[in-house]
């Protein structure tokens, strides 16, 4: 089985290396065999992918077949093992991630290659640009993290099992939605690179890849998300961001492609920031790049990181290059990329997209800064200091708001001018609202000036509170308008607005769910946690909980052994719930692993939810008894529902735009003016 | 997102309610507080307002170090556990960590003998390296960590305000012939009417 698997990926190098060779070639000659010979280059490209399958099925079939003569399965399955976590193997380690990198990053090609009718020439360039990239990583699978090694000496009984850390069933989809990040930031990032290296005339390369990069980043944001809902159910820590390295990685890119995501705009409707897209959208390739590294060289230590080895080399000779052929082509071309139009006013759409693309850059470099910082510190200082989450608290939180801030006022800013009425007319209500949410909260104990934790929490709230009634508000401008002209009630009427410009009114759905992660992020300050050793009766008063130990027992399967306590949780003298902490002890492996149970309180608390968070930490050796930590984590589960707004607000904006709608005008302008028209 | 010490918020609150009590015990010695302001030329409210805020920061100072649960929640969120699990000192839950447990009873023990928060904190970096420590220093070279966040903004508002003012002071780009862009009264009150129009 280990040489089909070795077969497949030498093919996929040889096919892939062609596909870049070739159409490199064909790119220099306009003559009929020079096409001849792209066409061969394509097929080639698309023939990878499915050398790229035959390795990973191969890899996934071994994990099934518990083949452990090769390497990677002998060290990351065992025979005990359920069957979705078998098929987690594939990304569970070093050189299996690097193979799902290389499968994914085939499957964009194969996408991308079958569609070149658009614009042969320009995706014949995407195309030699993702076989360079595909060449990368196939080398380093072939050469230096190769998925089928064969174990040497005798063939093992059994594995050593997967690290118990990933043995949850979100880890079976976190790291595809994050690869798949990841991976598809090289699809605009091929496209961005094609139309500079070929002075591409106009803009028809963003809107090529607009749909490409929406994808990528919807789910670059469910994997980041589902990164730090792992760590809350996983971990036991009680919290979902601990700024560790690897979130951080995962986490550049995202603020980087949101920064391309509202920049290109300018591009599109006002052929401004050609330069700046450019840079932005290769600065988020790069931080992919990056964060693979990070995850995989083992340069820094991380909570997250679960393969290291020494292929940093190759990814930092990597980045070396691709930042030198990025930044010869910008000099070289930069008068293909001149800004078409001028910034009219201050208070406009344009600057409002500069000043956000300023706080999330400066929020991606303060990341950045912070990540490596051990690593400057030690080559000046000749020590390592710490960046944890004090730093990042104090530094990103606040620039966090700013950008809060202009999520509410910046799509309510149009192109070119706005005036000072549309601002009053817009804001009035929205600020008021807002300001009466900071005031409640003051009234109900919250005291910004006690302490700087609260300070934050009252800022965020009237700022999310400022986005969400903003956004509120121009679905009901919008939708009374057709509701007016057409007779609909306001509910259809909304629907129809956001049918015709989905983009717009989908950009203000995920800004909507942006306003309540930040909400669930808030409640931080007014976390509350209780440790406790328990025997059967005792309680924890905790908040407005009380939590009873009813009992404790054990368990044991083929996989794990386990025990757990048996918490009845009560409030206002009645019980609401059961929860079962756990603690497992994987055989094959020999780890212990905690389980939180958790319990959001949708029932008691409604829009004031918030979790009742139980870890059983281990039991007291001398007396036998668990040790239990209560935490009640006020408002978290609005994060979650924060991501599945924002993910449903980007579906929004992917679907095109119903039939255009026509409003009479009476005015002496030259093109018609179309309702909701603008982003 | 972790926390940034919510336990802290009980001492200002305390040393809040203090002031009334204080200017109320100070009454019967008025006149000879009185005289000595004068005698000093410093206005009387001036000299009670001082006297209030000294005894007010005093208790303050007093209240915050007195509060050693809270000077232990503080300090344990500004430490790493030094396992090598990556978790801040109170919240590591590692499995059979044989740090977390021996280093919060050490933090207690610090804190109970009275020492200050720079004591105890040098006290764990003499013993554990200076890793320990959560975030930078503000001394020394670390204060870079603090000022480059800051710099990387002041730099990119400096950067923006001279982009914008080029871009404003751009010419016009020439337009084709017929075309003429309103300006001015012009553009706004086409602005007004397409508003009335649409009611957007």
């Amino acid at each position: 089985m280990s040489q089909i698997g070795s077969f497949a990926l030498m093919l996929a190098l040889g096919l892939s290396a062609y596909s870049f060779l070739a159409g490199l070639l064909a790119l220099f000659g306009k003559d009929a065999a020079s096409a001849r010979l792209g066409e061969t280059a394509r097929r080639a490209g698309i023939a990878t992918f499915a050398a790229v399958v035959l390795a990973a099925i191969v890899l996934v079939a071994a994990a099934f077949s518990d083949d452990f003569s090769i390497a990677y399965i002998f060290h990351h399955s065992n025979r005990d093992l359920p069957a979705a976590y078998k098929f987690a193997v594939l990304w569970s380690g070093q050189e299996g991630s690097l193979l799902f990198w290389s499968l994914l990053l085939a499957g964009y090609g194969f996408v991308l290659r079958l569609r070149y009718k658009t614009d042969q020439r320009l995706f014949a360039y995407a195309s030699m640009i993702i076989a360079s990239v595909q060449v990368f990583f196939l080398l380093i699978l072939n050469f230096a993290a190769h998925p089928f090694a064969v174990m040497q000496g005798g063939l093992p009984p059994d594995g050593t099992g997967l690290n118990p850390l990933l043995q949850y069933p979100e880890m079976v989809i976190h790291p595809p939605m994050l690869y798949m990040g990841y991976v598809g930031f090289t699809v605009p990032f091929a496209f961005a690179l094609g139309a500079l290296i070929m002075n591409y005339p106009g803009e028809k390369w963003i809107q090529i890849t607009r749909r490409w990069t929406m994808v990528t980043w919807c789910f670059l944001t469910i994997g980041v998300f589902l990164g730090a809902h792992w760590a809350y159910s996983v971990l036991g820590w009680g919290g979902y961001w601990g700024w560790d390295p690897v979130e951080n990685a995962s986490l550049m890119p995202w603020l980087t492609g949101t920064a391309f995501l509202h920049s290109v705009m300018m591009q599109e409707k006002r052929g401004m920031l050609k330069v700046w897209n450019m840079v932005l959208i290769f600065a988020t390739f790069l931080l992919s790049m990056l964060g693979t590294f990070l995850t995989r060289s083992g340069v820094i230590s991380s909570v997250h990181a679960f393969a290291q080895s020494s292929i940093g080399t190759w990814f930092l000779v990597f980045i070396a290059i691709a930042i030198a052929v990025c930044t010869y082509f910008l000099i070289k071309n930069r008068g293909q990329l001149k800004s078409e139009h001028k910034l009219e006013a201050l208070v406009s759409r344009e600057s409002s997209f500069l000043f956000n693309n300023l706080l999330l850059l400066t929020l991606c470099f303060t990341i950045l800064w912070g990540t490596f910082f051990p690593i400057i510190s030690d080559f000046v200082q000749g020590h390592k200091v710490t960046v944890g989450a004090p730093f990042f608290n104090r530094v990103a939180v606040p620039v966090a708001l700013l950008l809060l801030l202009l999520t509410a006022i910046g799509p309510l800013l149009a192109w070119r001018k706005t005036s000072i009425d549309s601002l009053k007319r817009n804001f009035l209500y929205p600020a008021i609202g807002a300001l009466a949410v900071g005031g409640m909260m003051m009234v109900f104990g919250v005291r910004p000036w006690e302490d700087p934790s609260y300070f934050y929490a009252v800022m965020a709230a009237i700022l999310s509170a400022l986005v969400l009634f903003t956004v509120i508000s121009e679905f009901l401008r919008g939708g009374r308008v057709i509701a007016g002209k057409t007779d609909q009630n306001l509910l259809s009427a909304m629907y129809q607005l956001c049918r015709r410009n989905t983009r717009r009114y989908g950009g203000y759905i995920v800004h909507f769910g942006v306003a309540l992660v930040f909400i669930g992020i808030l409640g931080t300050p007014f976390n509350k946690e209780v440790e406790k050793e328990m025997a059967f009766g005792d309680k924890i008063n905790i908040g407005p909980y009380t939590l009873v130990c009813q009992s404790y027992t054990q368990d044991d399967n083929p996989n794990f052994s386990n025990e757990w306590a048996i918490i009845n949780v009560f409030r206002d003298g009645k019980q609401i719930t059961t929860m079962y902490p756990e603690r497992r002890f994987y055989k094959s492996s020999g780890q212990p692993q905690t389980l939180p149970r958790i319990y959001p309180s949708f029932k008691e608390d409604y829009f004031l939810v918030g979790d009742v968070y139980l870890v059983y930490e281990g039991k007291n050796e001398t007396t036998g008894r668990p040790i239990i930590k209560a935490h009640i984590n006020p408002l978290v589960p609005w994060i979650w529902i924060g991501l599945i707004i924002m993910v449903f607000g980007t579906i929004v904006a992917l679907v095109p735009n119903a039939a255009v709608a026509r409003v009479p005008v009476t005015l002496p302008v030259r093109t018609p003016v179309q309702a909701g028209a603008g982003d | 997102m972790h926390s940034a010490q919510p336990s802290r918020k009980q001492a200002p609150k305390e040393s809040s309610a203090v002031p009334a009590a204080v200017v109320g015990a100070s009454r019967p010695h008025r006149r000879g507080q009185d005289a000595l302001a004068t005698a000093g030329r410093m206005p009387a409210l001036l000299f009670r307002s001082l006297q209030i805020m000294l005894v007010c920061a005093t208790l303050f100072i007093f209240l915050g170090a007195g509060d050693a649960d809270a000077r232990f929640k503080d300090l344990g969120h500004r430490m790493m556990c030094a396992c090598g699990c990556g978790q801040i000192l109170l919240e590591c839950n590692h499995v059979g960590c044989t740090y977390s447990d021996k280093m919060r009873n050490q933090l207690m023990a610090s804190i109970d003998k009275g020492n200050n928060d720079d004591l105890v904190l040098q006290g764990f970096v003499q013993e554990y390296g200076p890793t320990v420590v959560a975030a930078p220093s503000a001394t020394g070279f670390n204060r870079i960590a603090w000022i480059m966040p800051f710099l990387a903004l002041g730099m990119g508002i400096t950067f923006l305000i001279y982009v914008v003012r080029s871009w404003k002071n751009r010419p016009e780009p020439a337009l084709a012939d017929g075309i003429v862009i309103p300006q001015g009264r012009e553009l706004d009150d086409l602005r007004r009417k397409a508003r009335r129009e649409t009611d957007l």
